[in-house]
């Protein structure tokens, strides 16, 4: 640093410069956080007439039917539950398997390249998955995954009836692809962040690679993986487009994977250019219904996973 | 050269950085030999050597020989995993693990070898923490975690944890360097009354800690061996140069 | 077989079975891209890519429109959403040590995770509903804008934490006022992570479906009109992806192929910046020596 430089004499003393930028960037910041909030209340007193109509009942009825105007959100609820345990179920381990792969067991230079491929996953928008679905997975899956499953599981509820590839099955796998980049990459991250001198200790204990990861890694890591597969939980829960284009849209329960179903997102995209008055309010309050549920369950993750939050692909999930 | 342990024209690489260099070194059995030398001369790469945890680190490499038992660790047909089994390692951070209690600690190595056997591991327990003298310390707790020790409890539960895998030898790698006066008095203890049934290696940059157990010393610099014999040599009466001025202080 | 083939057969299959899991991932990702080329590439030509979409299937319909839309709505929302984000990012990283500061970070970092259709009812609250404006670009814009916020200003906070803290003193030894230095440190220093940030959030909105369907909607003609509805390449695909049509299944694919250009390009090139800016492997190995060296010493 050279010698100090004599400053111009600012026309109001620096400190109250000072201040009024970081009000100004304050406000700015806290602009943000308090629109989202006033929009969430202005939600709610768009859903007021479905909620003063319906009441808590809402949540269970199972019902929805515009031309009576009746709406119940429960096979949405359901909808969205069970092709999130499906992605859920499917995703997981898939992921686990990867972060397990670039974080312990892959040769250095290939790690870079291989998660920004797996990355690579979350750019690609929802939409795009869903027309994918519908052309190139759905016959694959209509005409061999399916009729495998209701070969083996056919006895039991969750393969009933025939296999169209529009529906609650196809909507899960579709799901589980496009939460694996979420989790993988968080809970990558987890396990990059566990010190060396962990795997160290293992290493020396005459532990192999396998081992190493098990009691060294993935224990030490365990709080940062459980809240990535939260975090992909929440995505699933709210993904849109890809499931809206291959659930096949029916407004009941049905606890067959091989029916057609609906989520709450998915009956949104579906109603919303058509839905006005009560029924619109109806839509809203499941808009509310999937807003507290996206946000218990994103606030559970941030509780679990920290800061590693800032692994998650940037890239996007088109939801 | 002969000893428990003999490298034979040894390198090791960090990248291109060249850390030991071209080392011949015969550990001798049931005796604790120091390894000296100012910060980065290569000490620990070199004990990182002898069990095959130098090639844990990413870029690194080993050229050479490293004969146990006259048997090349580095051989094709011996597994890195072998190798530990027989070869333990400390570390200069005590490094417990956090998720298990002090008992699974202590067996996490076996469990590995598909121990089961209560009364076995048990047993294992109870001998591995006496010898590590942290029983009377422990053992009315022995299902707290691993980490609510104190620093020094948790490097003693270290050695407890690689000597009940039975090894041959113990490396140590500054293994006091994080710890208060107390905690390395009772470590160096330790490690007198262990040195009749194992084999042992014990990297530091303190040279009174040297002096105190070692029998025999190595004194590295530049990854180089500079000096290696008797404790009471190097530090009464050394051959090089370069030794004396390192031992007296006047560098390093 | 004794335990130590064992382990070592369990080792073995296990790194096999994390391989396979990685495999099993990337074949979608091929498969996408190679089906979208393949279909996609076919219905592109000058014409497509210049006319709007009538939607009756007719000759002589195109994606232009749409394109036009989806660089409209990228715009607008660069507009609102890349200042917002910046300074918010600066608020949290300059002066955010304090109760403010934590809450709008982890707010951002939920907000970043939040299902994007629920965006779009926000937007559609305020813009659609809230403001009389109905269905149209700004209300769009609005929607990407709230996305694109929690991106740039996370973005934006983690490069001026790189920025070290001996820079900020230095000006501030010179003299220089806080906000004038710390504009100054930004300007200079965290010029490439925001960059980086913004390309990624631009990329990140340009895919968005959900949030469009409920704002901007959906228009068969040209438009630029910040009140009216307008056409996106996503939605263009939502709309035609199941038309016994096939003209309209085709836009659908021409779209998909446009839209997956930019949005991977984006990806892509940000990815090749950063991976020219960090070290060569040969500089981390050092890196990690050195730091070994200094954990010794």
């Amino acid at each position: 640093m050279g010698p100090s430089k004599p400053t111009k004499s600012p026309r109001r003393p620096p400190s109250d410069w000072d201040r009024l930028f970081e009000l100004g960037v304050m406000a700015v910041g806290l602009s943000t956080l308090v629109l989202v909030w006033a929009l969430v209340a202005k939600m709610a007193l768009d859903a007021l007439p479905s909620m003063e109509r319906f009441g808590p009942g809402f949540l269970t009825g199972v019902v929805w039917d515009p031309t009576k105007e009746v709406f119940g959100a429960l096979p949405f609820i359901f909808g969205t539950l069970l092709t999130s345990g499906i992605a859920f179920i499917i995703g997981v381990p898939l992921s686990i398997g990867i972060a397990i792969y670039l974080s312990e067991l892959a040769p250095p230079w290939v790690r870079g390249p291989l998660s920004f491929v797996v990355e690579l996953l979350a750019a690609v928008p929802s939409v795009i998955y869903g027309l994918w679905a519908m052309y190139a997975l759905r016959p694959v899956i209509a005409n061999d995954i399916e009729p495998f499953f209701k070969s083996v599981l056919g006895w039991t509820p969750l393969f009933q009836g025939n296999a169209v590839g529009l529906d609650k099955f196809t909507a899960g796998i579709i799901l589980a692809i496009m939460i694996i980049p979420t989790i993988a990459s968080v809970s990558k991250e987890a396990m990059r962040a566990v010190p060396d001198t962990q795997r160290e200790a293992a290493l020396s204990l005459g532990a192999t690679s396998y081992e190493t990861t098990r009691i060294a890694v993935l224990s030490y890591a365990r709080s940062g993986i459980f809240g990535a597969c939260i975090l992909g939980l929440g995505r699933a829960l709210g993904e849109t487009m890809a499931v809206t284009m291959t659930i096949g849209n029916a407004n009941r329960i049905s606890w067959s994977l091989l029916d057609p179903g609906q989520t709450m997102a998915s009956l949104i995209a579906n109603n919303w250019g058509e839905a006005q008055g009560i029924q619109l309010s109806a839509l809203i309050e499941v808009g509310l219904v999937l807003f507290f549920v996206a946000l218990l369950v994103n606030l559970f993750a941030r509780l679990m996973v920290g800061r590693v939050l800032k692994a998650v692909p940037s890239t996007g999930v088109g939801l | 050269m002969e000893g428990k342990i003999v490298t034979e024209g040894l390198n090791a690489y960090f990248g291109e950085v060249h850390a030991v260099k071209n080392v011949g070194l015969g550990i001798k059995q049931n005796a604790i030999t120091a390894i000296i030398g100012p910060s980065g001369c290569g000490k620990s790469t070199l004990i990182r050597c002898m069990n095959r945890m130098h090639e844990v680190v990413r870029g690194a490499r080993v050229k050479g020989k490293v004969l146990l038992d006259g048997k090349d660790i580095y051989g094709p047909a011996t597994s890195p995993v072998m190798v530990r089994t027989k070869v333990g390692m400390v570390f200069q951070k005590p490094n417990p693990f956090p998720t298990m209690n002090i008992y699974d600690n202590v067996v996490a190595g076996l469990r590995l070898n598909g121990e089961r056997d209560w009364k076995k591991l048990d047993t294992v327990v109870e001998r591995s923490l006496k010898l590590a003298a942290l029983w009377d310390e422990v053992k009315d707790h022995l299902d707290a975690s691993g980490v609510s020790i104190s620093g020094g409890q948790q490097q003693r539960l270290c050695i407890a944890r690689a000597l009940a895998v039975q090894p041959e030898v113990l490396l140590l790698d500054e293994p006091c360097s994080a710890l208060d006066p107390i905690a390395t008095a009772k470590i160096e203890d330790l490690l007198f009354d262990l040195k009749d049934k194992y084999t042992i290696v014990i990297v530091t940059h303190n040279m009174q800690q040297a002096a105190r157990i070692s029998d025999h010393t190595a004194f590295m610099y530049l990854g180089e061996l500079v000096e290696y014999g008797d404790t009471k040599k190097i530090f009464e009466n050394p051959d090089k140069e370069l030794t004396e001025k390192y031992i007296t202080g006047r560098f390093g | 077989m004794n335990t130590f083939e064992v382990r070592k057969l369990k080792n073995e299959l296990a790194s096999a079975a994390a391989l396979a899991c990685v495999i099993l991932a990337l074949i979608p990702l091929m498969y996408i891209l190679f089906e979208v080329v393949k279909t996609g590439a076919p219905a592109i030509s000058w014409q497509f890519l210049t006319s709007r979409t009538v939607g009756t299937g007719g000759p002589g319909e195109g994606i232009g429109n749409a394109i036009l839309g989806t660089l409209l709505l990228l715009f607008y929302a660069s507009l609102i959403g890349i200042p917002v984000g910046l300074l918010t990012g600066i608020y949290v990283s300059e002066y955010g040590n304090n109760r403010i500061g934590y809450t709008i970070r982890f707010f951002n970092d939920v907000l970043a995770n939040f299902p994007s259709i629920v965006i779009g009812l926000l937007a559609y609250a305020l813009v659609v509903d809230l403001m009389r404006l109905g269905f149209s670009l700004i209300a769009g814009s609005f929607a990407l804008a709230i996305i694109m916020i929690p991106i740039v200003s996370n973005t934006t906070e983690e490069a001026l934490r790189m920025v070290p803290n001996s820079l900020r003193e230095g000006a501030l030894a010179l003299g220089v006022p806080r906000w004038r230095a710390t504009l100054k440190v930004v300007l200079s220093n965290g010029r490439n992570g925001v960059a980086t940030g913004t390309l990624l959030a631009i990329a990140r909105i340009a895919g968005e479906t959900a949030p469009l369907i409920l704002t901007a909607f959906y228009s068969s003609y040209w438009s630029a009109s910040l009140t009216e509805p307008i056409a996106s390449l996503p939605v263009t695909i939502f709309r035609n992806y199941n038309s016994p049509s096939k003209v309209l299944l085709e836009q659908a694919w021409g779209a998909a192929l446009v839209l997956i250009m930019i949005v991977l390009s984006i990806n892509i090139s940000v990815r090749l910046l950063l991976r020219n800016r960090t070290s060569n492997g040969k500089r981390e190995v050092m890196k990690t020596w050195k730091a070994r060296l200094s954990r010794k010493a």
